[in-house]
């Protein structure tokens, strides 16, 4: 079966794209692989743990409306929803962060309360939160081991021990890591993997997952499907939450959908389809197609020639040579998984980053950014990965938000031109469908998708000659997703050379006109998204050759 | 958008006013107290006195906000208004006796040279602190600790430890005049305030200032040049410092190097209760001015019934606490 992004109805129009197994290399024929294992188990068994009718107000407000959902021994579940469909509210009721105002919580088929999530933790239930909870100054060991470590006789920490068994949990998931490093100077994937192992030493009986895949390259989704699968085989149950739906076939047995509130469908994954389970999460048909009309590429905007980065700053050298051609009015994928060095390489072109060598083309001139505004004057702009952490700004409205790169001019004395400012969103509101019930509020009141496009529209208004986007629809909503892409393509259809990164394959796929893969830091292959497989880019992306 | 998150928002919404007018609720709660424990405290004499005392280290407090709303800090204001009123002393005398003369006859010179000097002096001091935070990264706390040592060094090195006193009507007017019933420093600050309030609100400069609070990365890869903005706003902290300096030595008709002392915690303490962040990127002038009339009320009025200065000081540290505790709880409901 095939992604989200390709609908079986389209098929025929694009046999060579939309037909490849999905995004997920690790699981080819999905069917036999590590998901199969907790499958076998009959659903027969008790449950472990037992949600019955869960309701959850906040300030009167009904977030979850009678939600019920159980996971036996060894069951591993899928929990799938929109933003907003109370899939987090589930997690913390589960995890006693929050206590239902409703409904009963079973744990061995006897009722529990857990006031604190320290009781769900004692009582075997950890959660694997995509906001990382970690402790970015302890060392990883100290970090896997936080709340519990292991003492000797002495009562004082066992740092030998402690250290060990943080090797051998981390060895479990592969990766070979220096327990005694800073969490924070890991990459995002490996501080994932790193809370992934706390888990693992805890010994819980129930793990659940939020989204845990969002930073991981598809080497390491692989793993960590194998590790569920170890997980299951063991008895421990498992709530998987994700969007990423290829995954929840590869590794659930049975899910879970919410829609406002509500769980709205249930059942065994092997009983269903993509195509009903993104019905049952948007209450809609969701077409998400491939790319639409051909484009007709003008001269290139942005050529660069071997780039690579300054040698052995943070992480090493991340951009070793990186040569690619974005043209006028077309996208560019370029798709590698984490640490190829494809965000590295659009911040040194955004002048985030000192270059090292190489050269960096804009309009067939020598061009180096000393600054964003330099970039910025220059034509270019830069919709950066981490949303929250690179983009919004958290306090202030949307408005302030849209207005902050200046795209509407300021009159005399810098005096903000409010009124410019407001039609130019209002312009945007409609165009891009930004759901929001106030433009006045702060930006986080709206869902990840809406902040997303307040994002782009913040950069569109530029009307940039140049457009990088990294990661444009991570952690954002199948509707919302199917809206930014029509938007990109929006945008390369006006002229704009785009350079889309991003580790959802199905998505290069869908966008681009040509796809360049990185590796390592340098380029591996070049070729017309229509000529191009999931399998062939994972090759180049992964491999030598 | 699903009847939750309307709902959701309608609660932010509501405690993100409550946020704003938590100050302006508790300022008018204690004015009614101590109103109706002692009627005297209604005399517009008692409310001008009130605003005088406020208004020095309510200028101080605008330029705070700035600084706090970009997620910094200032503990030298105390001691630059020190060094700047001895500025503008030396130059309103024309010198010291016995020790310099700037002017050949020994006269002094006009006030508003003093004020210039005062002024300048508190700018550049400003920039200087400003530079060490914004291209040094250092911390902001420890520029501005060491700061806080260096200008009162300067000041007891410019005064010889001693006060310079005695300046002409012209000079005083600034702190001691009025214009009908109102006392000259209350429309200077008001005047700060206001000019404050317009830069915050309606330019882009003000703009910048809350983009690099609520978040200095997405900022700078907006193309707001962190680092100016960080710059301007310990300039124009500095400014008003110099400026209060100025004021103040003209209103006690004298300066000295212990002038200030504890303004720098005042001014924190007005920004703060007046509702703007610790962690940058929200509040404002309005809610600066109200914390700062806060302060002088509680004050005012605790002298006024004559709670003892020692329980003053109590209960001011206690307000301060409480006025940073409720914010953070604000900030978690409103999310």
């Amino acid at each position: 079966m095939s992604h989200p992004s390709s609908p079986p109805g389209k098929d025929q129009q694009k046999p060579g794209r939309a037909s490849s197994p999905g995004a997920l290399p690790s699981a080819p024929g999905s069917d036999a692989a590590p998901g199969s294992a907790p499958r076998s188990a009959p659903g027969v068994t008790a449950p472990l743990l037992e949600a019955r009718g869960f309701v959850k107000r906040f300030f009167g407000v009904t977030v979850l409306d009678g939600v019920s959902l159980s996971l036996a021994p060894g069951e591993v579940r899928a929990l799938l929803g929109e933003n907003g469909a109370g899939k987090s509210t589930i997690i913390n009721l589960l995890s006693g962060v929050h206590q239902p105002d409703g409904g009963m919580l079973l744990l061995d088929g006897a009722p529990v309360r857990f006031t604190r999530p320290l009781e769900a933790d004692h009582a075997g239930i950890s959660v694997i939160r995509q906001e990382l909870s970690l402790f970015p100054d302890l060392s990883v060991a100290e970090a896997i081991f936080a709340g519990h470590l292991p003492l000797n006789r002495l009562g004082l920490v066992d740092w030998r021990q402690m250290r060990e068994a943080a090797r051998k949990a981390l060895a479990r998931l592969g990766l070979e890591i220096d327990v005694r490093a800073p969490v924070a100077s890991l990459s995002i994937a490996h501080q994932q993997m790193v809370e992934i192992a706390r888990a693992l030493t805890r010994k819980s009986r129930v793990v659940i997952m939020d989204e845990p895949t969002a930073s991981l390259s598809p080497n390491e989704v692989a793993h960590l499907g194998e590790i569920i699968a170890q997980l299951s085989a063991g008895g421990v149950a498992v709530l998987y939450v994700s969007h990423r739906l290829d995954e929840i076939r590869a590794f659930c047995r049975t899910y879970t959908v919410l829609r406002d509130g509500k769980a709205v469908s249930a059942g065994l994954v092997s009983e269903t389809d993509i195509p009903s389970l993104i019905r049952d999460m948007a209450g809609r048909e969701v077409e998400i197609g491939a790319a639409g009309a051909a484009r007709q590429p003008g001269a290139p905007v942005l050529e660069l020639q071997h780039l690579a980065s300054v040698p052995g700053g943070r992480g090493g050298q991340r951009v070793r040579d990186v040569s690619l051609v974005v043209r006028a009015g077309e996208i560019l994928g370029l798709a590698g998984i984490v640490g190829a060095g494809r965000t590295e390489t659009a911040r040194m072109i955004f002048g985030l980053d000192p270059v090292g060598s190489g050269e960096i083309l804009l309009n067939g001139r020598p061009f180096r950014a000393g600054s964003p505004a330099a970039a910025m004057a220059a034509g270019i702009g830069y919709v950066p990965e981490d949303r929250k952490g690179l983009s919004i700004l958290p306090d202030r409205s949307v408005a302030e938000n849209f207005a902050l790169t200046g795209a509407v001019p300021a009159g005399p004395l810098g005096w903000n031109d409010r009124p410019g400012e407001a039609k130019a969103l209002a312009g945007f509101v409609q165009r891009l469908g930004i759901r929001a019930a106030s433009l006045r509020a702060p930006i986080t009141t709206l869902s990840g998708g809406n902040q997303q496009k307040v994002i782009l529209a913040r950069w569109i208004a530029l009307k940039p000659k140049l457009l990088i986007i990294d990661e444009p629809t991570r952690g954002i909503d199948v509707g919302a997703k199917e809206d930014v892409h029509s938007l990109i393509r929006e945008i390369a259809a006006g002229g704009v050379a785009v350079l889309l990164i991003s580790s959802d394959l199905p998505e290069v796929l869908a966008l681009s006109d040509r796809i360049v893969t990185l590796r390592e830091g340098e380029t591996t292959s070049e070729q017309p998204a229509a000529d191009a497989t999931s399998e062939g880019l994972m090759a180049r992306m992964t491999r030598h050759g | 958008m699903t009847k939750a998150q309307a709902d959701e928002l309608s609660r932010a919404r509501m405690y993100a006013l409550l946020g704003k007018l938590a100050p302006l609720i508790f300022l008018l709660a204690l004015v009614i107290i101590f109103a109706s424990l002692q009627p005297r405290f209604l005399l517009p004499l008692n409310l001008f006195n009130i605003l005088r005392q406020v208004s020095i280290y309510g200028i101080i407090a605008i330029g705070m906000t700035f600084v706090i709303l970009i997620r910094g800090i200032d503990l030298s204001v105390g001691a630059l208004v020190a060094m700047s009123g001895l500025c503008a002393a030396v130059v309103a005398k024309g010198g010291i006796e016995g020790r310099f003369m700037l002017s050949a006859d020994g006269s002094g010179y006009h006030w508003a040279l003093a004020a210039l000097a005062a002024i300048l002096a508190g700018t550049v001091a400003g920039l200087l602190q400003g530079m060490a935070v914004a291209w040094l990264s250092v911390p902001a706390f420890v520029v501005t600790l060491g700061g806080m040592t260096v200008f009162r060094g300067i000041a007891l090195t410019i005064g010889n430890g001693g006060p310079i006193s005695g300046f002409d009507e012209a000079f005083g007017w600034w702190g001691r005049g009025m214009i009908g019933p109102v006392p000259v420093p209350v429309l200077i600050f008001a005047a700060v305030a206001l000019i404050a309030w317009v830069v915050l609100t309606q330019t882009r400069f003000g703009r910048a200032v809350y983009a690099v609070g609520s978040n200095p990365d997405a900022a700078r890869l907006s193309g707001i040049n962190v680092s100016g903005v960080t710059l301007s706003v310990y300039a124009l902290i500095g400014f008003c410092s110099g400026l209060g300096g100025f004021v103040l030595a003209s209103r006690l008709n004298s300066a000295e190097a212990v002038a200030g002392t504890g303004y720098e915690l005042t001014a924190i303490a007005a920004v703060v209760i007046g509702g703007t962040s610790l962690y940058g990127g929200t509040g404002g002038v309005a809610g600066t001015v109200i914390g700062a009339l806060l302060t002088g009320v509680l004050l005012n009025g605790l002298v006024i019934l004559n709670v003892s200065p020692y329980t003053q000081q109590i209960l001011v540290g206690l307000i301060i606490v409480a006025a940073v505790a409720f914010d953070h709880f604000i900030k978690r409901q409103s999310r």
